[in-house]
C-alpha cells in the first residue's frame, strides 16, 4: 500500500467514533491501489491499516457488490438489467455489447481491457436502459449507441 | 392542468440549487436560521404538526419517531439519512443529491437542532458517485458559510447492497459491519448507532424538513391529503411515453401519474400491470389504476405507497417472466441471515425457472403459493417479504397466465415477451460466471 493510502485510511478512520466504520473506505481505497481488485495482500494491507484482520476485512469485501475479490479488466462495462431497464430493451444492450466485446456477461476480454457485468437496478430507471462505464452513468444508452461507447473505451 | 406546488423541486428549474449563493437566492437557509431562533421542541412540534410521513417506504410519521429517542442515557443523539436507495424502480433520491444538495443538507441542520444532534452521517449508496461528489462539494460550501453551527456531517458512501436501505442493515453496515439486519427491539430511537438513540429517515422526508419550517405545519398541510400532507417525487418508469421524476401532492391516482404526467402507455401499447411503489410491492391491475398515491389509499388497494415509484408494464410483457426477475433480485440481495429469505429466494426461483421453461406440473402453482405463505413476517426485516410480494401478487392476479405456462408446458408468450432473455446477474465475486438461467 503506498504511503499516501495508508495516510488517507488513517484520516478517515477519525471521522467516527469507532474506527472499524472506515472500513468499506479502506477497502474502495485499497482496491483502486491495487488495480481495481483486492488481492490477498491488499486484504492484510487494510487489515494492517485498521486495527483489524484479514480475515474481517474479507468478510466485508465478500459482502458487498463493488468489491473485488478476482482481477477485473481495466474498464467496466455495467449494463442494468433490472426491470425497468428490461422493459425498455436491457437484454438487447447486453447483447450488442457482449458481441462487440466478444464475451458474456461476468466475462474480461482475452486482452484484460474491458470486463462486462449484469447488475442489478443502478437507480436511472426514468432514463432507461442505463449502463454505467466505470463508474460514470450513461443514460438511455440504445443497442446503436453501444459500437460508439466500445470504441472510446479501446481508444483509451 | 393546473401547477401543482413544488416543495422538494422547488426551484430547480430556473436555478442550479447545487450552487450555494443560488439556493441563497431562492430563501435557501432561512428556515434554518428561523428554526435555530426556536427551541428544539417547539421546532419538532411544528414537524410533527405538519404530519410529516416518511417517504422511504415505510410511511412513518416523522415527528413521531423523534418522540420515541430516548432521552438522558449519557450517549450522544444520531441523525442518519438513509440514501441508500436501491429498490428497483426508485431514483428520486438521487436527484435530490445532485440537483438539490443543500436542501438535504438544510433539512438536516433543522433535524439536528430539534432533536440535539451533532453528529449526522448521511449513508449513500456506493454506485451514486457523482451524487456523491455534488453532496460533498455542497457541504464544503455550507462549511465554509459558517452554516454548519458545530454539526458534523460524514457523507458515508457504502459498497453495493440492497440491503443497506433496511435501516439496521445500515446501521450495521455504517459501524463497519456485513449489512446484516439486527432484531428489533430494541429499535434505533433507543438503541441505534452505536448503541446510541438514532433517529434515521430518509433523503427525500429530511429535504422536506426546510419547506414545512419555510411554509409553516399548516400551510404544508393544506398540500396533499389529511393523512399525508405534502408532496412526494413519483419516479415513473418501465412502459410509459414520459419516464421520469415528477412531484405531486399525495393522492394523485394512479392513472392521473400514468396518462396525464408520464404521457400514457409508450406506443400505443395496452395497460397489463402497475407495480406502485417499486418492485417490492403487489402489483395492481388496470382495473384499479383509480387508486390514489397515498400511503392509506394504496394499503387499502392491497399494496403499498414504498417509494412511489412506479413501474409501468404493457401488455407484450409475460408475467412470470417479470416474477421470476424480480425474485432473481431478492436472492441475489438476501443478506442470508434469516432462513425463510435465504432459501426461500432459491426455492421461487426454481420454482418460477421451472414453470417458464415449461416444466411445470399441476400442483407447482400451489406449491409457489405455500413457499411464499411460509416467507411471509418470517425473517428478521422486510426484505423477505419484499421477495413474496411481487410473486404472490403476480400469482394472485395473473394467474391463468401463470396456468398457461404449465398447461402448455411452456411460454406463451413463445419468445415474444418483451423482457425476454434477460439476464440477471449472478453472484459478482465468482470469476468467470457460470452458466445461469435466462428468463
Amino acid at each position: 500500500m503506498t504511503p499516501q493510502a495508508y495516510a488517507e485510511i488513517q484520516k478517515l478512520r477519525t471521522r467516527y467514533p469507532r474506527s472499524r466504520s472506515a472500513v468499506m473506505d479502506a477497502l474502495r481505497i485499497a482496491q483502486v491501489d491495487h488495480g481495481g481488485w483486492l488481492p490477498p495482500e491488499a486484504l492484510r494491507e487494510t487489515a494492517d491499516a485498521l486495527d483489524e484482520t484479514p480475515a474481517f476485512c474479507h468478510s466485508i469485501a465478500s459482502f458487498y457488490d463493488m468489491f473485488h475479490l478476482e482481477p477485473l479488466g481495466k474498464h467496466m462495462v455495467e449494463v442494468c438489467t433490472n426491470l425497468s431497464c428490461a422493459l425498455v430493451g436491457a437484454q438487447t444492450v447486453l447483447d450488442a455489447f457482449a458481441n462487440e466485446l466478444g464475451v458474456r456477461p461476468g466475462e474480461t476480454t482475452a486482452d484484460g481491457e474491458v470486463t462486462l457485468r449484469a447488475i442489478e437496478c443502478a437507480g436511472g430507471c426514468g432514463r432507461a436502459p442505463v449502463v454505467v462505464i466505470d463508474h460514470t452513468y450513461h443514460e438511455p444508452v440504445q443497442v446503436g449507441d453501444v459500437s460508439g461507447l466500445v470504441e472510446g473505451l479501446r481508444g483509451d | 392542468m393546473a401547477t401543482s406546488p413544488k416543495l422538494l423541486t422547488a426551484g430547480t428549474e430556473e436555478h442550479d440549487l447545487t450552487r450555494l449563493d443560488e439556493y441563497v437566492a431562492v430563501n435557501g437557509y432561512i428556515a434554518l436560521s428561523r428554526a435555530r431562533d426556536l427551541e428544539p421542541q417547539a421546532l419538532m412540534e411544528e414537524i410533527s404538526a405538519a404530519t410529516l410521513r416518511g417517504r422511504g417506504g415505510a410511511g412513518f410519521p416523522m415527528g413521531r419517531k423523534a418522540s420515541l429517542l430516548a432521552k438522558d442515557t449519557g450517549n450522544p443523539i444520531y441523525l442518519v439519512v438513509n440514501a441508500d436507495e436501491s429498490e428497483p424502480g426508485a431514483f428520486k433520491d438521487r436527484d435530490v443529491m445532485r440537483f438539490t444538495p443543500h436542501r438535504l443538507i438544510e433539512g438536516c441542520l433543522i433535524t439536528a437542532h430539534g432533536i440535539g444532534s451533532q453528529s449526522v452521517f448521511v449513508y449513500i449508496r456506493g454506485e451514486y458517485l457523482h451524487e456523491f461528489e455534488v453532496m460533498r462539494a455542497a457541504l464544503e460550501d455550507a462549511r465554509k458559510a459558517d452554516l454548519l453551527g458545530g454539526v458534523t456531517i460524514v457523507l458515508h458512501r457504502g459498497a453495493g447492497a440492497y440491503i443497506c436501505g433496511e435501516e439496521t442493515a445500515l446501521l450495521e453496515s455504517l459501524e463497519g459491519q456485513r449489512g446484516q439486519p439486527r432484531p428489533r427491539p430494541p429499535f434505533p430511537p433507543v438503541n441505534g448507532l452505536y448503541g446510541a438513540p438514532t433517529q434515521i429517515n430518509n433523503v427525500s422526508t429530511i429535504a422536506l424538513v426546510p419547506k414545512i419550517i419555510e411554509l409553516g405545519a399548516e400551510e404544508f398541510a393544506k398540500i396533499g391529503v389529511p393523512s399525508a400532507p405534502g408532496t412526494a417525487v413519483f419516479s415513473l418508469s418501465g412502459n410509459v411515453a414520459e419516464p421520469g421524476n415528477y412531484e405531486r401532492p399525495l393522492g394523485t391516482t394512479l392513472r392521473e401519474l400514468i396518462y396525464d404526467v408520464a404521457g400514457g402507455v409508450a406506443g400505443g401499447h395496452e395497460l397489463k400491470a402497475v407495480i406502485p411503489g417499486g418492485s417490492s410491492v403487489p402489483v395492481l391491475t388496470p382495473a384499479e389504476i383509480d387508486t390514489p398515491m397515498d400511503y392509506d389509499s394504496i394499503q387499502a388497494a392491497g399494496s403499498f405507497f414504498g417509494s412511489a415509484a412506479i413501474i409501468v408494464v404493457d401488455e407484450r410483457c409475460c408475467m412470470v417472466q417479470l416474477a421470476l426477475r424480480a425474485e432473481q433480485f431478492y436472492m441475489h440481495e438476501s443478506c442470508g441471515k434469516c432462513t425463510p429469505c435465504r432459501v426461500g429466494t432459491r426455492w421461487l426461483v426454481q420454482l418460477l425457472t421451472k414453470i417458464e421453461e415449461g416444466h411445470g406440473e399441476a400442483t407447482d402453482l400451489d406449491l409457489l403459493q405455500t413457499v411464499c405463505d411460509r416467507m411471509l413476517g418470517r425473517s428478521l426485516c422486510a426484505l423477505g417479504d419484499f421477495a413474496v410480494y411481487p410473486v404472490a401478487s403476480y400469482l394472485r392476479k395473473y394467474r391463468a397466465e401463470f396456468q398457461a405456462h404449465i398447461d402448455g408446458s411452456g411460454c406463451p408468450f413463445e419468445g415474444e415477451s418483451s423482457i425476454e432473455g434477460i439476464f440477471a446477474p449472478v453472484d459478482q465475486h465468482v470469476h468467470p460466471v457460470p452458466e445461469v438461467a435466462r428468463v
